[in-house]
Order: structure tokens, then C-alpha cells, then sequence
């Protein structure tokens, strides 16, 4: 998900992991306002891949980096199996569920609608009726968004066009809108739903860093020296990493990832997004204009969050913020020098190594919830690191 | 006897959040910055003391200090100085009838965001695991300090609670919505510390209690009309300015930190007349419209007049 936001106006560009067959696709989402054709647009999916790629926690070796990235984006509040779609929509019948068709859009390979409902039980009904399954409870929670006079937008795969248009995956949908709300409607996500789902949230704005105003905000451990091994397998050290801070948090915040002026970085995991896709994410302050410069006035912020309902009982409500510090969550490999020599100096320094190697085994250790026994195994510091196992009466006399 | 004075405890308890804050909650803020601003509403208080030949008590300015630390966030330490000498200096200089009308840190961060961009107050960053830690905390401010204004805070705990609650039963929203609302430390700090604060608050009872529920309607109307942050600190600096009229149309008796065994610079201090001799003849006629429309508030006409007779030239 990436939130363009700047004023009263958000560009929201809606990614999604979907793996299944796109006839079982299907989105619901609260929005605050009425939405027109001219609002909605389709991205191309590099431009989230770009900006995952970008924003990603990687690995720092020495002085040098090693772009790692890897994470799809979680698809975003409710993903329904449907059967086909009927050939027609019986406008009565919808009108006496208390459903308003407000609007009817295709938009690339997707059939769009807005709706508006009166109630709840109705709009559950509709949506039910018109092969969307809905998740038993939602329509409590579909009651709140209704009484709030937020209106829905609903998004299926129009089999004819995605077929015509030869793409393998479902790209982004993008939303324009003007409204003072800066949130995320996440509790339809939350109805029901198996396990904790998990998001990321790019926000593009102006001023600064993006936060939630009803959750804790915290960032990501970042700097901590790991071993060399886990440049083989950072994905399972990142993924490990990070449900060991969310359960160390008892799954009660969001982290903070990524925090960067977009005009530079230090270092760059992937190079900075040019003006044009900046634009075609929504940021619409940028001009794309080779010499305008406008590059300097986007601050991203990545934030990743796994949410259930006990844990997050309400929406994701967002501030931007005047912070401008830069941010990223990075782990630091140091290479040993592994030169032969037997002078003092090497002596020390072999020395030494072995409490750096023993320091950054613990870190891991804490970092992924590891056990730093095997974590020693991998590193191969088994042997040399018997004797901290053994007593320290065990070592006196022998 | 003399009594316990509740701002020593106030800020030892200020004191425990920002320890713990900064240890425990990764605050976006430094010990140094921390101290800085601490040092700085002190100092302000100290500079304010001389220029209006007052004596220097340090105590209030150091729970002004304390809660700028712990609410506003900037990246620049200028601003973090600035909004210490704003919440201090609008002490001594934003006054009506010897009371100041603003609460000193509320009127720093609503000024300081007013004028820029780049500060910002972070109201989800307390989380809700420590709260009934904070909540403990917090209610012995109410204990030591029993003889004082706790019924605003009564009063606000209540009003809030409804405005939060009945929303969500309107909406037809689990109550764990308006709980996790509730539940929030920056809240608490609010509620407890800053809305209380007896200086700024209305004299009469019924006046506190008309400003705490004007307060959480205007919370309401930041919050969920306007889709804006930190309703509850906005509101609460519209309704200040509230608080002269409402102790025109409820007078009550004036507090004074004295009572409670405070030595500080008092509310009817001499020099009030010194710097704002305008205000004299204006009190006066405010004084004696409401002695006759409600003569049963007899004491704060006579403390309202025995000390300007003191302060006669």
C-alpha cells in the first residue's frame, strides 16, 4: 500500500500479493468520499516493486551494501473467493437492500463499483448476493463505515479485459481522493480472519516522517553487527527478526523501516525513484520536469505492521510529522581479516575476534529469537566456544 | 499545618513517565534534549521572574518543563528553547484578572504548531501497556492534591469517556474501540496535569465542570469532524479563552498555590497592577456586574477586592 498524502489529498496505490486465480479476486474497501472514472487509475507494479526495492531493510558490508529485498505486499483489507460474475445487476433489488450503485467503472482489468448503503445488513446482503464472500461479523463493522457516510469501493477482475490485456499478475489500483481523514480501514481485514495479516504502508509526503496517532510507532533494531552467514539467508533472518520484534512488542505496534528524504540516500539498496514514477505513484507536488528539483520535497516512510483484531482493536490512524531524520533498518557484516601472521598485534586480534564473533552470535540470537547455540553451529564458533559452556570452576585446574 | 505541596508531586510523577519514556518507550527525544528543555522553562521562568520583580519559584516551570518533554517533538533544539520560553513567558504575559489564561505547556505546543511545520506531538507513542502503571501514577496526583481542582478532572474523565463510548455505540463499534481510545497515556498526562491545572482553570465549580465538558465536546469536534490530531490539546486552548466569561457568569473563589503550602509568586501578586494597569477599571465594573447578578458568591468579591485595595497606589 502506498499513501500519497499531502494536504487533505491522498493518492492511495493498492498492491496485493494475490496468488490465486484473478476470477477469485476481489477487494472491498471503506473510502471517504464518492469516487470518480477520472480518480481511479492503474499502476504498473514495478513502481511498488521500485519502492519496496528502495525501502528495504538490507545488509551493510564494511562500507559497502548488498541490495536486499524481498517482501510482497500483503493484499489489503478483504480478498473474497466469487464465482462469476451475473450478466446482470437487478438495479430494484439492489435499491431495496438500501445499496446505491453510485458508480460503474472498468479501469484496465478490473470492474469497479461504488457503492453506498443505508444498512449494513443490506450491503452484506448485496455483496453476498453478488458473489463476494463476506466473512460472518462483517457486517457490523460494514454498519460503522456506513454511519460514518464513508462509501465503498468494490473491485473485481474483469476475466475479459485481463485476458486481453496478457498480464500474469493483477496490477495496482490507484485511488485519488480530497479528504481530512488519514487512515487506513483495517477492520475489515481483521473480521474473522485466520491469523495476524500482515501490511506495509509507503507513505510519500511532504514535511516528514508518517506515524499512526492511536498505535505505538517504533522503529525497526537497525545497526547491529550479525554474523557473516546472514548474508545467505537474509530472507529467513529478516522474517525471523521480525516476528521476534513483534512478539517482543506483543503485537501492539508498527515498525518504522524506512524513514528518508527521497532526494538522496547513503546508501542506495536500489536507485532513487525518478521524478516520473514519483508522478505516477500519485505524488502530484513533484513536477517531472528534468531540472525542477522536485525530488527534495518527497520524504518515504516505510512502515510494517501485523495486525489482528484483538491487538488492534480500531482503523490505522496517521499524522505526518515534522521529522525529517533519516532512517533505515540495517545490519552491519564485518568480513575478518584472515590473513596468517604470528606477530603480538595478530595475537590481540584473533583475540578480540573471537569476542566480536561471540558478540554478534548474541545478537543475532536476540534479534530473530534464534537459539545462539545454533546460531555458534552455523558460525562455526562450536569449537572455540566450548569452554564459555563449561563452569568456571571446570577450566581452573586443568 | 502545612501541607504537602501537590507540585512536588506532580513532578516527581512527571519525572517517573519521562524515565520511563525515554527508557522504555524509544521516545523520539534525547536525555540531553530532554534536560535542555527542562533547563530552559526554568531559566525562562527565572528571566520572566526578574523582569516582573517577582520571587523565583522554580516548581511550575519545572512541570512545564517536564511536559514539553514529554509531549512536543521537534528536530531542532531552537524550537524545543522556543516553546520553553513561549509556555513561560505566556504565564506572565497572557493574564486576565490576575489569573493567566492559558495552561503554559498547552499554549506552547498549540502556538509553536500554529507557527511551524516541523513540530509535532506524538499521541500513539505511549501505547497502552503500561497504562494502568501511568494510571496509578496519575490518580495520586489526585490524593495528594485532594484539596485542590480534581473535579475538573473528574468532570473530564467523565465527559470524554461519554463522547468516546456513545460514538462508538452510535456506530454500532465494539467497546474495545472506545477502551483503546481511553487507554493512552498522553490522555492520562492530559487529564491529570494539564487540564487540572488550578491556575487556568475556571473558580467555581460549576464553572470547572461547564469547561471540562466544553472541552471534551471541542476534543469531539477536532476529532471526529475535523479528522484532526491531538483534539483534546487544541480544544482545550480554544476553551481558555472561554475562562474569563465563565468566571464572569460563575464566580467562584480564586486558587492560590499559597493554600496548599506553596511559596511561589501568588494569584493577586502586588505587581499585577504595575504592568497591566488598563485592567484595573475594566475588573472593577466585571467585578461589581456579577456581585449584583449573583450576590451569593460573596468570597471571591471580597478576596477580588482586598487585594486590589492592597495594590492601590
Amino acid at each position: 500500500m502506498a499513501l500519497v498524502r499531502d494536504g487533505d489529498r491522498t493518492v492511495m496505490t493498492m498492491a496485493n500479493d494475490f496468488h490465486g486465480e484473478p476470477r477469485d479476486f476481489a477487494i472491498v474497501i471503506p473510502v471517504p468520499t464518492l469516487i470518480s472514472r477520472g480518480q481511479i487509475h492503474i499502476a504498473d507494479k514495478a513502481l511498488i516493486d521500485h519502492l519496496d526495492a528502495y525501502s528495504a531493510p538490507r545488509l551493510v558490508e564494511y562500507f559497502d551494501y548488498d541490495p536486499c529485498r524481498m517482501y510482497a505486499l500483503d493484499r489489503m483489507p478483504m480478498s473474497a473467493p466469487m464465482n462469476a460474475q451475473k450478466a446482470s445487476q437487478e438495479e430494484s433489488r439492489t435499491r431495496s437492500l438500501g445499496v446505491t450503485i453510485e458508480a460503474r467503472y472498468t479501469v484496465g482489468e478490473y470492474d469497479i463499483l461504488i457503492l453506498s448503503a443505508t444498512q449494513s445488513n443490506g450491503l452484506e446482503t448485496w455483496l453476498r448476493e453478488n458473489d463476494y464472500t463476506i466473512p460472518p461479523g462483517a457486517s457490523t463493522v460494514l454498519a460503522s463505515y456506513i454511519r460514518q457516510n464513508m462509501k465503498f469501493f468494490v473491485a473485481k477482475v474483469n476475466l475479459g479485459e485481463h485476458e486481453k490485456l496478457g498480464y500474469s499478475y493483477l496490477r495496482p489500483i490507484q485511488v485519488a481522493y480530497e479528504s481530512p481523514k488519514f487512515m487506513l480501514p483495517v477492520r475489515l481485514g481483521t473480521v474473522n480472519a485466520a491469523g495476524p495479516q500482515e501490511l506495509f504502508v509507503y507513505a510519500l509526503t511532504r514535511k516528514g516522517r508518517v506515524e499512526a496517532t492511536n498505535y505505538r510507532t517504533i522503529k525497526l533494531p537497525s545497526d547491529v553487527d550479525v554474523p557473516l552467514y546472514v548474508r545467505e539467508e537474509f530472507t529467513p533472518f529478516y522474517k525471523s527478526l521480525f516476528t521476534e520484534q513483534v512478539r517482543k512488542e506483543n503485537m501492539s505496534t508498527l515498525f518504522t523501516e524506512y524513514a528518508w528524504d527521497m532526494n538522496w540516500c547513503d546508501p542506495c539498496a536500489a536507485d532513487p525513484l525518478s521524478r516520473q514514477e514519483l508522478r505516477d505513484l500519485g505524488v502530484f507536488w513533484v513536477s517531472n520536469e528534468p531540472n525542477s528539483g522536485g525530488a527534495s520535497e518527497v520524504f518515504l516512510t516505510r512502515l510494517h505492521v501485523r495486525y489482528d483484531r484483538e491487538h488492534f482493536p480500531e482503523d490505522l490512524v496517521f499524522q505526518e510529522t515534522g521529522d525529517r531524520q533519516n532512517f533505515q533498518a540495517r545490519y552491519v557484516l564485518h568480513h575478518p581479516w584472515t590473513g596468517s601472521s604470528d606477530c603480538e598485534a595478530a595475537k590481540t586480534y584473533k583475540a578480540s575476534l573471537r569476542q566480536r564473533q561471540e558478540k554478534e552470535a548474541r545478537n543475532l540470537a536476540s534479534l530473530t529469537g534464534w537459539n545462539v547455540n545454533d546460531v555458534r553451529r552455523k558460525m562455526n564458533l562450536a569449537s572455540s566456544d566450548a569452554t564459555s559452556d563449561k563452569k568456571w570452576w571446570q577450566t581452573i585446574w586443568q | 499545618m502545612k501541607r504537602f505541596d501537590p507540585r512536588l508531586y506532580q513532578i516527581g510523577a512527571l519525572t517517573l513517565l519521562l524515565l520511563y519514556g525515554l527508557t522504555a518507550l524509544d521516545f523520539d527525544t534525547t536525555w540531553v534534549r530532554a534536560a535542555l528543555v527542562i533547563g530552559a522553562a526554568i531559566g525562562a521562568q527565572w528571566i520572566c521572574s526578574r523582569m516582573w520583580s517577582v520571587k523565583f519559584d522554580p516548581r511550575s516551570a519545572a512541570i512545564s518543563g517536564l511536559s514539553l518533554a514529554l509531549l512536543l517533538r521537534t528536530n531542532s533544539v531552537l524550537l524545543l528553547v522556543a516553546g520553553a520560553a513561549l509556555a513561560i513567558g505566556s504565564k506572565f504575559v497572557i493574564r486576565w484578572r490576575g489569573k493567566h489564561i492559558f495552561n503554559p505547556t498547552n499554549f506552547a505546543i498549540i502556538a509553536m504548531m500554529l507557527a511551524t511545520p516541523r513540530v509535532w506531538v506524538s499521541p500513539g507513542q505511549w501505547g497502552n501497556v503500561a497504562f494502568f502503571g501511568f494510571l496509578i501514577t496519575c490518580l495520586g496526583g489526585l490524593v495528594v492534591n485532594r484539596a485542590s481542582r480534581s473535579d475538573v478532572t473528574y468532570a473530564f474523565i467523565v465527559a470524554w469517556s461519554a463522547v468516546l463510548i456513545g460514538r462508538s455505540l452510535w456506530l454500532g463499534e465494539p467497546l474495545s474501540i472506545p477502551l483503546h481510545r481511553l487507554e493512552n497515556g498522553a490522555l492520562l498526562l492530559f487529564t491529570f496535569f494539564m487540564i487540572s491545572d488550578p491556575k487556568t482553570t475556571p473558580d467555581s465549580r460549576a464553572g470547572r465542570i461547564l469547561y471540562a465538558v466544553l472541552v471534551a465536546l471541542g476534543a469531539r469536534y477536532v476529532q471526529f469532524k475535523l479528522f484532526h490530531t491531538n483534539g483534546v490539546l487544541w480544544s482545550l486552548a480554544a476553551c481558555s479563552l472561554l475562562v474569563p466569561a465563565i468566571d464572569v457568569l460563575l464566580p467562584g473563589d480564586r486558587y492560590t498555590w499559597k493554600q496548599n503550602g506553596g511559596s511561589s509568586w501568588s494569584v493577586s501578586p502586588p505587581w499585577r497592577w504595575h504592568f497591566a494597569p488598563g485592567l484595573l477599571p475594566r475588573m472593577r465594573s466585571a467585578a461589581s456586574m456579577s456581585r449584583r447578578a449573583t450576590p451569593k458568591f460573596s468570597i471571591a468579591h471580597r478576596r477580588w477586592r482586598s487585594s486590589a485595595t492592597a495594590t492601590a497606589p
